[in-house]
């Protein structure tokens, strides 16, 4: 057992864990931050995104030993206050179905829209095709962002 | 419209609860003025607030003004949860920003809460309306009674009784005073016209859609209770086979490892409640039992499967349906057709073993009391099954379990199955701990109650007339049965009538049989069932006879049905089980499939000139009772990448009770065919499966989905059936038949490699 001190969501939290333990496992059973998801355990899911220094990352294969003062969001730290528009857009689209896998959508369309506003259906499709969803939600979620572009995000 | 009382157990059961009144009042005094004599804005909309009003198992309304509607069902993604509540929400007029959805506990009290086979609204659409509309009255005769009028003159209109003079009473109000009165007789009971529905077959958002996108929503592995420990099972590679040793040295000596130790496994046939044992590993936390499960040693035994190869079995399969088998289904003389026919269309098909896959994996908490009850907090489809396999399993009574259902992250029908609760009951007794139960992915795919792989060869004959005179279906696959019975051996009429045995073609000579194949390994029903590969045999046969015919392939579909008429299945086939129920209620009726058919042929641009490398294909099955006709557009590039542009579906599924929500199953079903048609297969060999994770057993990703899905009503009053299922199988022999006009290549294999 380590030490480990963690910025989430804009907080500093500490907590003691093996270090190779995945962040995913950390945020679900230490910090009870449950919105992200198992899926696979080996990053080809998608389930367990969330946001290393605002960039999509697969928290299931993260070590916490790995992470030194990274910045790390997870579906709790988007619109806490006022929901995201993307949040919005899925919202307005009625996106989810099951909706155990669109924590891991949203945070991955994000991050996309943070790189590029203005999407291409290539641009969606690359940039989703990390994230499985077995309910098959996928058009909604394209819509989504879509509709999330077109508002600026 | 007057309910038919004959058709409304459910209720009949439900009315046996009786209204109670202050129920939730420690003191039993009454102190104060009710709220709702206050002359404030709110006069009247409100009353005691203890008052409970509770006239059936379903609704209950406070004096609050709040609505309580239970969801008896799993909500597993088709929307049921929001959907049925609507339902009573409509008949009683509530304010729909004024209820509160509670999810039922497993118990019998609230009826079928068996979330499968696509019968949720079917099933409960009639008596959710009648207790919605007994409390309307209800609630009229209290306001009426109070108003000293006739109940002729009271309405109810958003949550209020109005009298004819303008004056109203809230429903919180209502709520003690309606409590007071005797439940009325059904036939007194009105249901509204279906011009007046407010939410009934308008758009309402599911009930969760906010909880969801924020990460709130709480799944099955999201339930926090104090003092939980985390196990995991590693588990034999076959199925039902034991452990001949184990060396947990290493795994003990992990920190945080509370126990390592043997669970029995049960013998295949091992049935569906069964834990499948292993070495269970306890820990603190998730990732110390995933590791220290990976640092047990063990060395397996074998068992009654250890042999078992997919591959072989198919190919034993594939042959044994050259030959003819157990005529289920006989009409004229099909050999005698077939020697006369001017062309004979054959083809086999085959389909592999798949899997659920469910975005969450089974999963379970469970906390073994010390008083020797037990809680539960799990996502299951059938939590009355659970109950009941938990209180088998530990030796103590149902009434001694409580199942809380929690959303479930996908289901598939993996989830109706109670063996991986039973295993968590098991670990939490003998841990004297809660336990929180995780499947991980490679136990998933691995260990499911897998769909069964299916052979199948069909035979057509087509006269110098160029008519269609005679069809022969031979199918061959492991039962679901085969799970629970080393006695099944090989497809029950049940199975049969998902796809073969209901075939709906108007031919004079007919032969459908059957071939026995033996399960060897769990086999589940996955969303669909036997309807995914029948229909894609069929699907795909008629097509090639359109083909050979020289005919459009929907005028052919549209000949092949033939006349109008409710075909009497009963007549033709010994036992015939039309999805539970009576043929006289929920009839094949050609007219109607042929309605879904043309009406998919007029919206979908049918026949239109396509570019080279794209194609249009065309497949229409009837499953659990609801009409599906589908049209796939597909491209395909030089590389044999498919692309799904777009998928326009016609269906009938009688009243659509949330319209969003039936078109958000058939955007799924066909993203979930496009899995099935494209990606997914699960290969045996040495009785283990191969694959392991979503790197090697694929599914669909958006780049692979249709990127359009567009679904069509038939309008028309008809019962509502249920549309969880019934879009799969249409959508796999339509994309077929579209990637053949694309590149002339027939598929017969799933899934499909160019």
């Amino acid at each position: 057992m380590e030490k480990f001190t963690l910025n989430i969501n804009d907080q500093k939290v500490s907590i003691e864990c093996a270090p190779d333990t995945p962040l995913l496992w950390a945020l679900r059973d230490q910090l009870g931050l449950t919105g992200t998801k198992y899926g696979c355990g080996i990053a080809v899911c998608g389930s367990c995104t969330v946001h290393l220094d605002g960039t999509a990352i697969r928290s299931c294969s993260l070590p916490i030993s790995a992470i030194n003062d990274k910045a790390i969001t997870t579906i709790e730290g988007v619109g806490k206050d006022e929901l995201h528009p993307v949040q919005k857009a899925w919202i307005a689209e009625n996106v989810p179905q099951c909706g155990f896998c669109q924590s891991g959508q949203i945070m991955s369309a994000i991050a996309l829209l943070k790189q590029n506003g203005n999407p291409s259906d290539a641009d969606i499709e690359q940039a989703m095709s990390g994230n499985i969803c077995r309910c098959g939600t996928y058009i909604r979620i394209r819509s989504a962002i879509k509709n999330a572009a077109k508002n600026n995000v | 419209m007057k309910p038919n009382p004959s058709n409304n157990k459910l209720f009949k059961v439900s009315r046996r609860d009786f209204v109670k009144i202050g129920a939730l009042g420690s003191t039993g005094l009454i102190l104060g003025i009710p709220l709702g004599c206050k002359q404030d804005k709110n006069a009247f909309l409100t009353g005691r607030e203890d008052a409970v009003f509770a006239p059936n198992v379903y609704i209950t309304i406070l004096g609050t003004g709040e609505v309580q509607l239970i969801a008896h069902r799993s909500e597993m993604g088709t929307g049921i949860r929001t959907s049925l509540p609507l339902v009573m929400a409509d008949e009683m007029e509530a304010d729909w920003t004024k209820v509160k959805i509670i999810q039922a506990v497993g118990d019998v009290k609230y009826g079928d809460q068996n979330t499968d086979g696509s019968y949720s609204v079917r099933m409960f659409y009639q008596p959710l309306r009648i207790a919605g509309a007994t409390v309307k009255l209800m609630l009229m005769q209290a306001a009426a009674q109070e108003w000293q009028v006739d109940i002729s003159e009271c309405s109810a209109v958003n949550h209020e009784i109005v009298h004819s003079s303008g004056k109203s009473l809230g429903y919180g109000y209502l709520a003690e005073k309606a409590g007071a009165l005797p439940i009325p007789d059904e036939n007194e009971i009105t249901l509204k016209d279906s011009k007046d529905f407010k939410f009934i077959s308008k758009e309402t958002v599911i009930y969760d859609l906010e909880d969801i996108v924020t990460g709130k929503a709480v799944y099955g592995l999201d339930v926090q209770i104090p003092d939980l420990k985390v196990a995991v099972i590693k588990r034999n590679p076959e199925a039902g086979a034991g452990i001949k040793s184990f060396n947990n040295d290493m795994a003990t000596a992990i920190e945080g490892v509370s126990k390592v130790y043997k669970m029995e496994s049960t013998a295949f046939p091992m049935g569906y409640n069964a834990p499948l044992g292993g070495i269970v590993v306890v820990a603190n936390n998730t990732w110390t039992a995933i590791k220290a499960r990976d640092a047990v040693e063990v060395v397996w035994d074998k068992g009654i499967n250890a042999s078992y190869d997919s591959n072989a079995f198919m190919q034993q399969m594939q042959r044994s349906v050259q030959k003819e088998g157990q005529v289920k289904r006989q009409q004229g003389s099909a050999t005698k057709a077939l020697k006369e026919a001017a062309k004979v269309i054959e083809s086999d098909f085959l389909v592999p073993h798949l899997a659920h896959s469910p975005m969450e994996t089974p999963c379970a908490v469970a906390r073994y009391n010390a008083d020797g009850t037990c809680d539960i907090w799990a996502p299951v489809q059938s939590p009355q099954w659970v109950r009941q396999a938990v209180a088998e399993a530990l030796g103590i009574e149902e009434s001694e379990v409580t199942i809380n259902v929690t959303l479930l992250g996908s289901a598939f029908g993996r989830k109706s199955k109670p063996d991986f609760v039973v295993e968590a009951a098991l670990i939490s007794k003998e841990m004297n701990t809660p336990i929180k139960l995780l499947w991980t992915r490679e136990d998933d795919i691995q260990h499911d109650f897998y769909h069964s792989n299916c052979a199948q060869h069909i035979k057509v004959g087509i006269d110098k007339n160029n008519k269609v005179t005679s069809w022969v279906h031979r199918t061959a696959f492991p039962s679901i049965s085969g799970t629970a019975s080393a006695d099944a051996k090989g497809p029950s009429s049940d199975e049969l009538c998902m796809g073969v045995l209901d075939m709906p073609f108007e031919i004079d000579n007919i032969s459908c049989e059957s071939l026995d194949a033996k399960a060897q390994i769990r086999i589940g029903w996955l969303r669909s069932v036997h309807n995914i590969n029948h229909a894609f045999a069929i699907g795909s046969i008629v097509d090639q006879v359109a083909q050979a015919r020289q005919m459009d392939p929907i005028d052919n579909m549209l000949d092949l049905l033939g006349s109008d008429r409710k075909i009497d299945f009963a007549a033709k086939v010994e036992g015939f089980n039309n999805y539970n129920v009576t043929l006289e209620e929920y009839p094949c009726d050609t007219h109607r499939l042929k309605q879904v058919v043309q009406l998919v042929k007029e919206k979908s641009g049918w026949g239109k000139s396509l570019p080279k490398g794209t194609g249009m294909g065309f497949a229409a099955h009837r499953s659990f009772l609801t009409y599906v006709a589908c049209v796939v557009e597909v491209e395909v590039d030089d590389n044999n990448n498919i692309k799904i542009p777009m998928v326009h579906f016609a269906i009938d599924c009688g009243v659509p009770v949330n319209p969003d929500r039936i078109r958000a199953q058939f955007e799924g079903g066909a993203a979930f065919g496009a899995s099935l048609a494209l990606k997914s297969e699960i290969n045996v060999k040495n009785g283990a499966v191969i694959e392991d994770n979503f790197n090697n057993y694929l599914v669909a990703r958006m780049e692979d989905a249709p990127i359009n899905t567009a679904v069509h009503f038939v309008e028309n009053e008809e019962k509502p059936t249920g549309v969880g299922e019934p879009p799969v199988p249409p959508f796999i022999p339509a994309l077929c038949n579209a990637i053949f006009m694309a590149t002339g290549k027939r598929i017969t294999r799933l899934p499909i490699r160019l």
